[in-house]
This record gives structure tokens, C-alpha cells and sequence, in this order.
């Protein structure tokens, strides 16, 4: 079997028996990823690009891991936001790409929409590796992949997602993805991080966060970003994090063998406390190790189906 | 040479409605009524089963010239004009240089008169470089050509400065023009705020951020007494508020855009940057409230707010992409939709092109009363057609209503007398 799409753009437009599929094929790399020589010939002679217009480390470094050990050509392109000319568009750049033979583009960029944008306009695949606060697939593929690892089905799972909802496009993923695997998606934040309308997308919204976490068995934080302080979504930080930090007392407020997950990178302090970091219950690390997996079985998958 | 329009349906709101003549000589409207004589050398245009209409009224268009001449020209922008049935358009200061001055409001009179075919009349800046701080010399844009007044697309946050340009602009009898849009509460929006906007995780502007300002500038007009001219409204609220305030007595008048009584938000899906202007396309609440506005009179006129922008512009991605369609050569058959719709009648469609918003700056335009200037023009109201952006006489090809099958066609427009647009056949 495989994807009949020639793009991964958003998990609002995969189908349950797709996000099966690619979290299947995801368990055969997961078990190359723990071999001593790890690497397949599966994408031998293909070449994917890396086309990052917006810094990122922690994903970059998870497709471009992903792309070798599955024996691909892998550049890294990241135009500077300054090196790309102003009034050149986005499909001018990808189309030098494309012109390179690449078979596989992966995306980051600020714009919601880029990615499919892009793909409308080349014959590359494209994967969407974030798009503005709009989706970022193969991270709410890499979360669902760590849940279903901890032995935990998605049908009346309670997840709760917390933080600055409105401008996270891993927030966004993840409930399109959760409430079409039968997932309750609990939303916590102040309403000023809460997008216009979002409880029509089938989740509950909370702004007391005790509230918010009881029972759920999955707790899902979100980064806050530093930068918008001052920009009247929240007072201060001492303040944020009082009221929506994840501390080991309101891990309590979960179900028994609740997890704590995070997409990175971690504000210690802020949204989650250091010990709720490191603590057993915390499967932030496993996350980043499935990225690889996850990933490694999407590129293997678009590869088949271009 | 004198010319004859004879037979067609002619309707001249408030004045005549019915099948008649109408003579025209010297650039000027000689006569209108049934069985005229043609004086001897005369030209007849048999205009059996059409509509005979006084020239439309555009009050809000973007000729991009001085500045953009890539986006479109005065030439081309007054060639899809007149293609389009607009004998009048009012072009806004948002050029580079910005229209704040005597020199630029002569340059664009100069380039229309060049052109030979609409009257292309400026409307000059409310603050110096539309900055909105000092006020512009709003006495000398007046006595050098200027219609109106606005800083269209930056609008004036000041109150202070707002309130002084309405006084002042009283001295000069001129309309104050404001696009209203809080330019805080509508920060990096780039689509209406609502479910769409959080689905795509697209940046919203709020219904809000049109409404305040509606609300302050009703209240500026009341204080001052000026003369004020609503853009492009697009909202439930602003309707609501233009019509309590015309109930009042304020000297108001809106006007409403054809896509915002045709769309909503959903065209933008897809990240479509052709569904990307400003303000943005609403909610179907929103389209019913502007329909209902235009049925009983609270919003007076139909312009454009034809915005083009090239092709590589719009091709960016949906936040980059500038906002702004074209507008001119789809206006009439979107506005006849209405009409065929039954959300207002002919006459009150022909009005909201012709007579009001020649009213609402002050134009003696928008009439064939015998004497008025002989602007006309002539419409096939059951041709349909297919809109095909390859076709238009603007620069620029930004509609979302391409490949739209639509009704209404413009056959003739005549300005000042002069025959300056001719259809081609229809092509099948």
C-alpha cells in the first residue's frame, strides 16, 4: 500500500486509514533506527531539499537524519531572509530546486498556506515541514506515533493541549489529526491565545488549566513564545507561567500514567517545570527519536507514491 | 457630429425611465424622449433591447500611476474603464509619489486628458504623504483638480488630525473619504477573522476593526458637519451603524464593492491570493446586511475599489501577496446579478453606478438631463459572457471571478460626446 497523494501537506486533508499508514511504516524504520548500521538503500539515487526559510534546528536536523539513513541525497537550503530579493517568490526559488532534479522538497516557512502554494506549482513532492501557525504535519504524525507507542489507543483518549493555541500550527496538527481519530481534544490558555471560533473544530476550550487537565491522559505543551510578551497576549511571564505552567502538582490533576509531551524547544521554567521535564512521565525525548522514524517512513512513503 | 441613440431603454434615475431617444451634440446631452428627429450629418446607434444609461461613476479606483506603472497606467486603467461602462473614475492618492500635491493632482489630470478616454478625476490625500499627521494643502488639491479627499488604504488613526481635515475640508466644500479600518486591531491580518482565518491559520482582521472606525467617523461628521464618504464597507455593523446615523441626519453616504456583495471568506481557501483584499471578503451575514444596505438606500453606491497588482505579486505567497483585485470590467454584470436576484431594481442598480455617487462627491456626472455632459453608455443586459482575465484592457488580471459565466455586457461608451469604446462580437 501506499500514499496516493504526491504532497504531505496538512493532516486536515489525510484520511484516518492515511495516518494509519504512515505510523505503520513507521514501525519498520523505527527498527532500522535501532539497528547498528543504520541505514536502508530504500531512497537510493533520490534527492531531497531541505527548504528551510525559517531558523530550525530540531526538524531540519530529524529530515535531514531521516533522508541519509534511508541513503538519499540531502541538501540544506536556507535562504536567509535577507538573501532572498524582495519580489522574488517563493515559487521562483523552488523552481531552481526543482530545475536540480529533486524529488522531495521539504518546507518551513512563516507564511500559513506556503506549502500548498508550493506544491500547486512544482512537480517535486512536497512535505510540509510548518507553515505559518498553520499545520506542521510530521510533528503531530511524530506525537500521535509516541502516544500509540505508550500503548494508548486514540478512541476517547483525552489529550489536552496547552498554551498560545492561536498562533501554533503544532497545535493546529494535532487537533485536526486527534479529532479524527476519535481523541477528546481539550484546549487550555487564556482566551487571548484561543484562534476565533476554534471550539467549531469539535474540541473543548479551558482557560483554567486545573480544570482543563483533569483526567486526561495525554498532556501536550506548547512553547510560548518569549517574543510576544508586550504584544497584550499575556501580562508577563511570572504571570504565564503561573497560570498555565505544567508543575508536577498539576500533572497530578491527569490520569494515573498521564504523559507529558512537548515539541521543543523547552522554556525550563516557563510553560513546564525542569523536573516535569526529566521526569518519568515526560516522553519529550522519545518525540525527537520517532521524529527520525516518522519521518524516515513519510519520505519513504512520498517517494513510492511520486 | 451630432448622435442619435435611438429606441433603447433609457434609464436615467429620477428623471426618465422608458424606451426613447437620445440626441447629443457638442458633448452635451441635447434631448432625451420618444420618436427624436436626427439633425442632418447626425450618427444613429440603434439601441433597440438595450439599456441607454448615463456614464457610471467609479469613486474608487487605483490607476498606480505615478509610481507603479507596472501594475497599470492611466492609459490602460482608462481603457478597462471605459470598457467597464465608467465615464468617471475617481482615482486615490495612493501613488508614489502620494497624491498630496498640486504637481501630482496636475500630472494626473494631464496623463487622463493624454488618454482621451474616461474622466479621470484625483482624489488627493488628507495628510501630507498620507501619514497621517499633517494635513495636505488640501485647499490648493482642491483648486488643482481634486474631487474628494482620503488617505485610502492608510487611513488617518488620529481622531485629532481626522476631525481637523473634516473642518477644514468644510472651507472647500469637498468630501472627506475614509477607508475604515483600526489599524491596531487589524495588525498583520491579511483575511477576515472567523472560522476560515483559524482553519488556515491565517492572520485575521476582525469585523471589529472596521466598525470602530464607521463609529468614530459618524461621530467626527456629526461634530464637524462634514461631508463624509464611507469606503468600501463590507461589514453587518458598519451597515447598521450608516444606516442609524443616516436616520439622524448625518451627511453620509457608503459605498459597497461588488465582491463584497458577491463572496465571503470562503474563496479564500486554497490560500487563494485572489480572494485577498481590503477589507476582506466576510461572512454570508455580512453579504446579506450589504445587499440589504444597497436595497433600501443606507449604502448609495456601487464602486470598484479596482486594485491591480501583477501578476508575480499576486503569486506570492497568501501573506505577501498585496491586497487588492481589479474591478472595472466585472462591476456591471456583478451589479446586475443583483438585479436579476431581485435584491434592487434596475433603476436603484443604475443609481448606485451613476447618480448617487456622482452625488455623494459633488460631480455634475451621472445624468443625461438635457445639458449634462454627454457621458453614455450603452449595455446588452441579457448578453452573457465568460470572465476571461486575458481579455481585459488593465494591465493587471488579479479577479477571483475568473472563468465566472456572467450577464450584462457594456456594448458603447461614449464620453463627452465621443464614441470611446465599441464591443467586439461576442465570441461563442
Amino acid at each position: 500500500m501506499s500514499l496516493k497523494r504526491k504532497d504531505l501537506l496538512s493532516l486536515a486533508s489525510l484520511s484516518v486509514d492515511e495516518i494509519a499508514l504512515i505510523l505503520e511504516t513507521a514501525d519498520s524504520f523505527k527498527e532500522v533506527t535501532g539497528r547498528e548500521i543504520k541505514k536502508v538503500p530504500a531512497l537510493r539515487g533520490k534527492t531531497v531539499v531541505n527548504l528551510f526559510f525559517e531558523p530550525s534546528t530540531r526538524t531540519r536536523t530529524s529530515f535531514e537524519l531521516a533522508a541519509k539513513r534511508l541513503s538519499a541525497d540531502v541538501i540544506n537550503f536556507s535562504p536567509s531572509s535577507s538573501s532572498v530579493v524582495k519580489g522574488e517568490t517563493l515559487l521562483d526559488t523552488a523552481r531552481n530546486i526543482e530545475a536540480m532534479q529533486a524529488d522531495i522538497i521539504v518546507l518551513r516557512h512563516s507564511s500559513a498556506g506556503a506549502a500548498e502554494t508550493l506544491a500547486r506549482g512544482v512537480k517535486s513532492s512536497v512535505i510540509n515541514a510548518g507553515d505559518g501557525w498553520h499545520e506542521h504535519p510530521t510533528q503531530a504524525l511524530l506525537d500521535l506515533y509516541t502516544i500509540r507507542g505508550r500503548g494508548m489507543g486514540f478512541r476517547g483518549l483525552r489529550v489536552a493541549i496547552v498554551g498560545d493555541v492561536a498562533h501554533s500550527r503544532v497545535a493546529r496538527s494535532n487537533i485536526y489529526a486527534l479529532t479524527k481519530l476519535g481523541a477528546e481534544v481539550r484546549l487550555v490558555g487564556p482566551p487571548t491565545m484561543m484562534p476565533w471560533g476554534v471550539e467549531k473544530l469539535g474540541v473543548k476550550v479551558y482557560s483554567d488549566m486545573d480544570e482543563g487537565l483533569r483526567g486526561v491522559n495525554v498532556i501536550m505543551m506548547l512553547r510560548l513564545q518569549l517574543e510576544r510578551q508586550g504584544r497584550a497576549l499575556f501580562p508577563t511571564i511570572r504571570e504565564y507561567a503561573r497560570l498555565y505552567g505544567l508543575t508536577a502538582e498539576r500533572v497530578k490533576l491527569a490520569d494515573t500514567g498521564a504523559i507529558v509531551m512537548h515539541p521543543g524547544p523547552i522554556n525550563r521554567g516557563v510553560e513546564i517545570a525542569p523536573d516535569v521535564a526529566d521526569s518519568l512521565s515526560s516522553v519529550i525525548l522519545d518525540q525527537v527519536a520517532n521524529g527520525v522514524a516518522v519521518r524516515m517512513g513519510i519520505l519513504y512513503l512520498m517517494s513510492e507514491a511520486g | 457630429m451630432p448622435i442619435l441613440i435611438k429606441g433603447g431603454k433609457v434609464v436615467d434615475p429620477g428623471r426618465f425611465v422608458g424606451v426613447g431617444d437620445v440626441l447629443i451634440d457638442q458633448g452635451k446631452v441635447l434631448a432625451v424622449g420618444p420618436n427624436l428627429q436626427a439633425p442632418a450629418g447626425s450618427t444613429m446607434i440603434e439601441a433597440k433591447d438595450r439599456l441607454v444609461l448615463p456614464g457610471f461613476v467609479d469613486l474608487h479606483v487605483h490607476f498606480r500611476e505615478p509610481g507603479f506603472e507596472y501594475k497599470e497606467t492611466i492609459q490602460s486603467g482608462s481603457a478597462a474603464a471605459v470598457a467597464g461602462g465608467f465615464t468617471t473614475v475617481c482615482c486615490m492618492p495612493n501613488t508614489n509619489p502620494v497624491n498630496d500635491n498640486q504637481a501630482v493632482t496636475e500630472f494626473i489630470l494631464e496623463r487622463s486628458r493624454i488618454a482621451g478616454l474616461a474622466n479621470v478625476w484625483p482624489v488627493g490625500a488628507i495628510t501630507k504623504g498620507s501619514e497621517g499627521k499633517e494635513l495636505a494643502e488640501i485647499g490648493d488639491l482642491r483648486r488643482s483638480g481634486c474631487v474628494a479627499i482620503s488617505d485610502d488604504g492608510r487611513p488617518v488613526m488620529n481622531s485629532l488630525v481626522m476631525r481637523r481635515a473634516m473642518e477644514y475640508a468644510l472651507a472647500f466644500d469637498l468630501t472627506v473619504v475614509d477607508h475604515c479600518e483600526d489599524l491596531h486591531l487589524a495588525e498583520g491580518g491579511c483575511m477576515n477573522e472567523g472560522l476560515v482565518s483559524t482553519e488556515l491559520g491565517l492572520p485575521g482582521i476582525p469585523s471589529a476593526a472596521e466598525d470602530v472606525m464607521v463609529a468614530r467617523n459618524l461621530s467626527l461628521s456629526e461634530l464637524t458637519g462634514a461631508r463624509l464618504h464611507l469606503a468600501h464597507i463590507s461589514t453587518a455593523g458598519s451597515v447598521r451603524m450608516v444606516r442609524e446615523a443616516k436616520a439622524r441626519g448625518i451627511k453620509v453616504t457608503a459605498e459597497a464593492c461588488p465582491h463584497h456583495f458577491t463572496l465571503t471568506e470562503e474563496v479564500v481557501r486554497g490560500y487563494n491570493t485572489h480572494a485577498k483584499m481590503n477589507p476582506p471578503l466576510r461572512t454570508w451575514d455580512d453579504v446579506r446586511a450589504i445587499k440589504e444596505g444597497l436595497r433600501d438606500g443606507t449604502i448609495d453606491v456601487i464602486a470598484t475599489d479596482h486594485a491591480p497588482h501583477a501578476t508575480q505579486e499576486k503569486q506570492q505567497d497568501f501573506t505577501e501577496a498585496p491586497f487588492g483585485i481589479v474591478g472595472l470590467e466585472t462591476a456591471l454584470s456583478l451589479t446586475l446579478g443583483l438585479v436579476e436576484e431581485g435584491v434592487m431594481s434596475l433603476e436603484q442598480a443604475v443609481e448606485k453606478l451613476t447618480s448617487s455617487p456622482a452625488a455623494a462627491f459633488g460631480l455634475k456626472k451621472g445624468t443625461l438631463a438635457v445639458g449634462a455632459d454627454a457621458d453614455v453608455t450603452i449595455v446588452d443586459q441579457q448578453a452573457e459572457w465568460v470572465v476571461d482575465p486575458g481579455k481585459f484592457r488593465s494591465k493587471s488580471r488579479n479577479t477571483p471571478f475568473v472563468g465566472w459565466k456572467v450577464k450584462g455586457r457594456v456594448l458603447t461608451t461614449i464620453v463627452g460626446g465621443r464614441v470611446v469604446f465599441q464591443a467586439g462580437p461576442l465570441e461563442s
